[in-house]
């Protein structure tokens, strides 16, 4: 298996489309001639024309919006929003056509759209462009919302997504840009809805996703060094959900922590914890622990940053609490 | 190309009448006039069924303005796009849509064109090339632009029409989707006729109480999209501009915008009962601009319709809508297997 950065596992999925469908275009504010924010699109505008990669004005309700109305016609169009917090000038579009018009229409159109770009904080950009926004999308029947945390599932999640029937919020992470793993040769797509067990073990469930997946598998091996075997879940999708990976998980370790990046109040942990509680409230030994950020816009200073976001101390210190093991930090 | 004063062209006029001497022409617009008193006679029922519990949520009904569909659609080819928002009745039926179909969407039934999900608001008949009624006032103007990009990119010579009201002029999402249409169409790739409905209302809100500039057709300019302004209520006058410029916009591949001047004689919707924001008198003198009238009353002046045929035409509107409305009583709800129905796709087999 080949190496690859998360960046170009993304890059390489989007060449591979390309050179197989010629449906497949870009859409995005500096993706072209810029050659994008985070370097995603490198060189595709020479390698594609402008006809397929499109420099579009900074205009995020009307660039998605147009991208909807590709889909409609038969086109498979890749939005970039330079960060998700963009997306929200875009909210309507999401949320008011392209999820629901294949409803409203009674079934008459498809709408295969892939709308992808980073998501989350830590590289000190504070409260606008540091937010994390999978509830928002998660929320919303009729998008499929994925978040990969390595360049495998970057790869593998984008080419289903790439052949898809409707809309995906494909959430990245900017800090996860650089990171290297190994990348299947071939296929290597990656069901929706299909949690993987990234690290398993048998005292304690650790569910995350995105970037918060290798701040819980770091946990794991902190917890490991004091006898604590943790296994981690990455949901790599968060609708749909897989609840069974999630059940099947707790009904091995009777214990789990949930961990996000995003504000605690009515996120994605709330509804991962629900999801463990519908299904094997019953094996639970101990309350499901969220882990997640502060509740707060997000500051600018590096020190209020760190305090801001999740970290492996944090887990850990859930993980003990789960397992009823406070001795060694207070909480 | 039209004049770039922004007012009915004398000249086109004039043309029209030319042209109107051949028989195909005279044929399709005593067909067309019919269509619209079918339209006419389908709204004014469905205000009756509104009022007797059939059609529930939202009702916005497009009598007076006609003659602004039916003139653009009447010169759309048959593998033409196009968009609307939720005044969405008359331009289903124009496009072919069974007036079952569309009645019996309205009555919530599985046999409507949207299978009883959409309602008034959401009209679709994508066989037909109509990609759907929106509820978000501007909002489908950028899906309008997308899908003219790509009916280009296919390197096809179809053209997308968007219907839009003089509301949707005051909506970011709109002017967004004009500077990427202007943007685009500078290479040829925007092939979009924007029609602008100018009834003079956004709900209860004039457009001088809500539009800086009233010219609406002067505000396409700043897009490099040329507009221009017509009246809305005559017939020949839109067929004639539709022609003309699905034409250019079909051989360009580039954007131009139609603000048609029209009036709505209804209320915004069902439940805008007394409408304080215009007077009795004002509706009265609008309703003499009539579209149905005034097309009536040209095809009269030309010798191609009597009272007799008129006779025949209000019955058979009559009967057609009846017909609709007895199919739509008859036809069974969606059963409780389509309330998850159509939400999702097939996944990939990944």
């Amino acid at each position: 298996m080949p190496e690859l950065t998360y960046r170009d596992a993304i890059r390489a999925a989007l060449i591979e489309a390309m050179e197989r469908d010629p449906t497949v275009l870009l859409l995005g504010e500096d993706i072209g001639l810029y050659q994008g924010t985070f370097r995603v699109t490198a060189d595709l505008l020479a390698r594609f024309g402008p006809r397929r990669v499109i420099d579009t004005p900074i205009s995020e309700e009307g660039f998605v919006g147009a991208a909807i109305g590709m889909a409609l016609l038969g086109l498979r169009p890749v939005v970039e929003v330079m960060t998700w917090n963009f997306s929200l000038l875009a909210f309507d579009q999401i949320v008011n056509n392209a999820a629901k018009v294949r409803y409203f229409s009674g079934g008459q159109v498809d709408v295969p759209l892939v709308i992808r770009g980073p998501n989350g904080a830590g590289v000190q950009l504070s409260a606008q462009h540091s937010q994390s926004v999978e509830v928002f999308y998660a929320h919303v029947p009729g998008l499929r919302v994925v978040a990969p945390a390595t360049p495998a599932d970057a790869w593998g999640l984008l080419r289903t997504a790439l052949r898809g029937r409707d809309p995906v919020i494909f959430l990245e992470n900017a800090a996860l840009y650089g990171t290297k793993g190994p990348v299947p040769e071939g296929d290597g797509a990656l069901p929706f809805g299909r949690a993987e067990v990234a690290r398993p073990g048998r005292d304690v469930t650790i569910v995350a996703y995105s970037r918060m997946l290798l701040v819980a598998l770091e946990a794991a091996r902190q917890l490991a060094d004091e006898g604590i075997d943790a296994e981690v879940i990455n949901l790599r999708s968060l609708r749909p959900l897989d609840g069974e990976t999630l059940v099947r998980s707790v009904a091995k370790t009777h214990r789990a922590v949930v961990v996000q990046e995003q504000w605690k109040p009515f996120g994605a942990a709330a509804e991962i914890a629900a999801t463990i509680y519908e299904g094997a409230f019953d094996l639970l030994d101990a309350p499901v622990e969220r882990v997640t950020g502060a509740d707060v816009p997000m500051p600018y200073a590096r020190e209020l940053e760190l305090l801001a976001i999740p970290h492996e101390a944090d887990i850990v210190a859930a993980a003990r609490r789960v397992l009823y093991r406070g001795g060694r930090e207070a909480s | 190309m039209p004049n770039r004063t922004g007012r009915p062209d004398d000249s086109a006029t004039s043309a029209l009448a030319t042209d109107r001497r051949s028989p195909e022409h005279v044929a399709s617009a005593v067909a067309w006039y019919r269509q619209m008193v079918i339209a006419r006679r389908f709204e004014e029922e469905t205000e009756r069924a509104f009022r007797r519990g059939k059609i529930g949520g939202y009702l916005h009904v497009y009598s007076g303005q006609e003659a602004v569909a039916a003139g653009f659609l009447a010169e759309l080819r048959e593998t033409d796009v196009f968009f609307t928002a939720y005044r969405d009745h008359a331009h289903a039926l124009f496009r072919g849509a069974s007036p079952g179909a569309v009645m019996a969407e309205l009555f919530g039934k599985v046999t409507g064109l949207a299978r009883g999900k959409g309602g008034s608001m959401h009209l679709f008949d994508v066989a037909r090339g109509f990609y759907g009624g929106y509820g978000i006032v501007g909002a489908h103007v950028p899906l309008a632009v997308g899908a003219a990009y790509a009916l280009r990119y296919r390197q096809e010579d179809r053209v997308c029409v968007c219907f839009l009201g003089d509301g949707a002029m005051n909506s970011g999402a709109l002017h967004e989707a004009l500077n990427m249409a202007g943007l685009w169409g500078k290479e040829g790739l925007c092939p979009l006729v924007l029609v602008v409905e100018n009834n003079e209302y956004a709900m209860g809100t004039s457009v001088a109480r809500a539009s800086a500039v009233t010219d609406l057709a002067a505000r396409f300019a700043q897009y490099a999209i040329p507009g221009e302004r017509i009246d809305g209520m005559d017939f020949f006058v839109v067929r004639e501009t539709a022609a003309r410029v699905i034409a250019h916009v079909r051989a360009t591949g580039r954007p131009y915008a139609v603000e048609a001047l029209t009036y709505r004689f209804a209320g915004h919707g069902a439940a805008d009962l007394f409408q304080p924001y215009r007077t009795r008198e004002e509706i009265e003198a609008q309703r003499r601009r009539d579209p149905i009238l005034l097309l009536e009353r040209r095809l009269r002046e030309a010798g191609v319709l009597d009272d007799a045929a008129v006779a025949r035409i209000q019955e058979e509107a009559e009967q057609i809508v009846a017909e609709a409305v007895r199919f739509a009583e008859e036809s069974p709800p969606p059963g409780p297997e389509e309330l998850q129905a159509h939400v999702y796709g097939a996944l990939p087999d990944a």
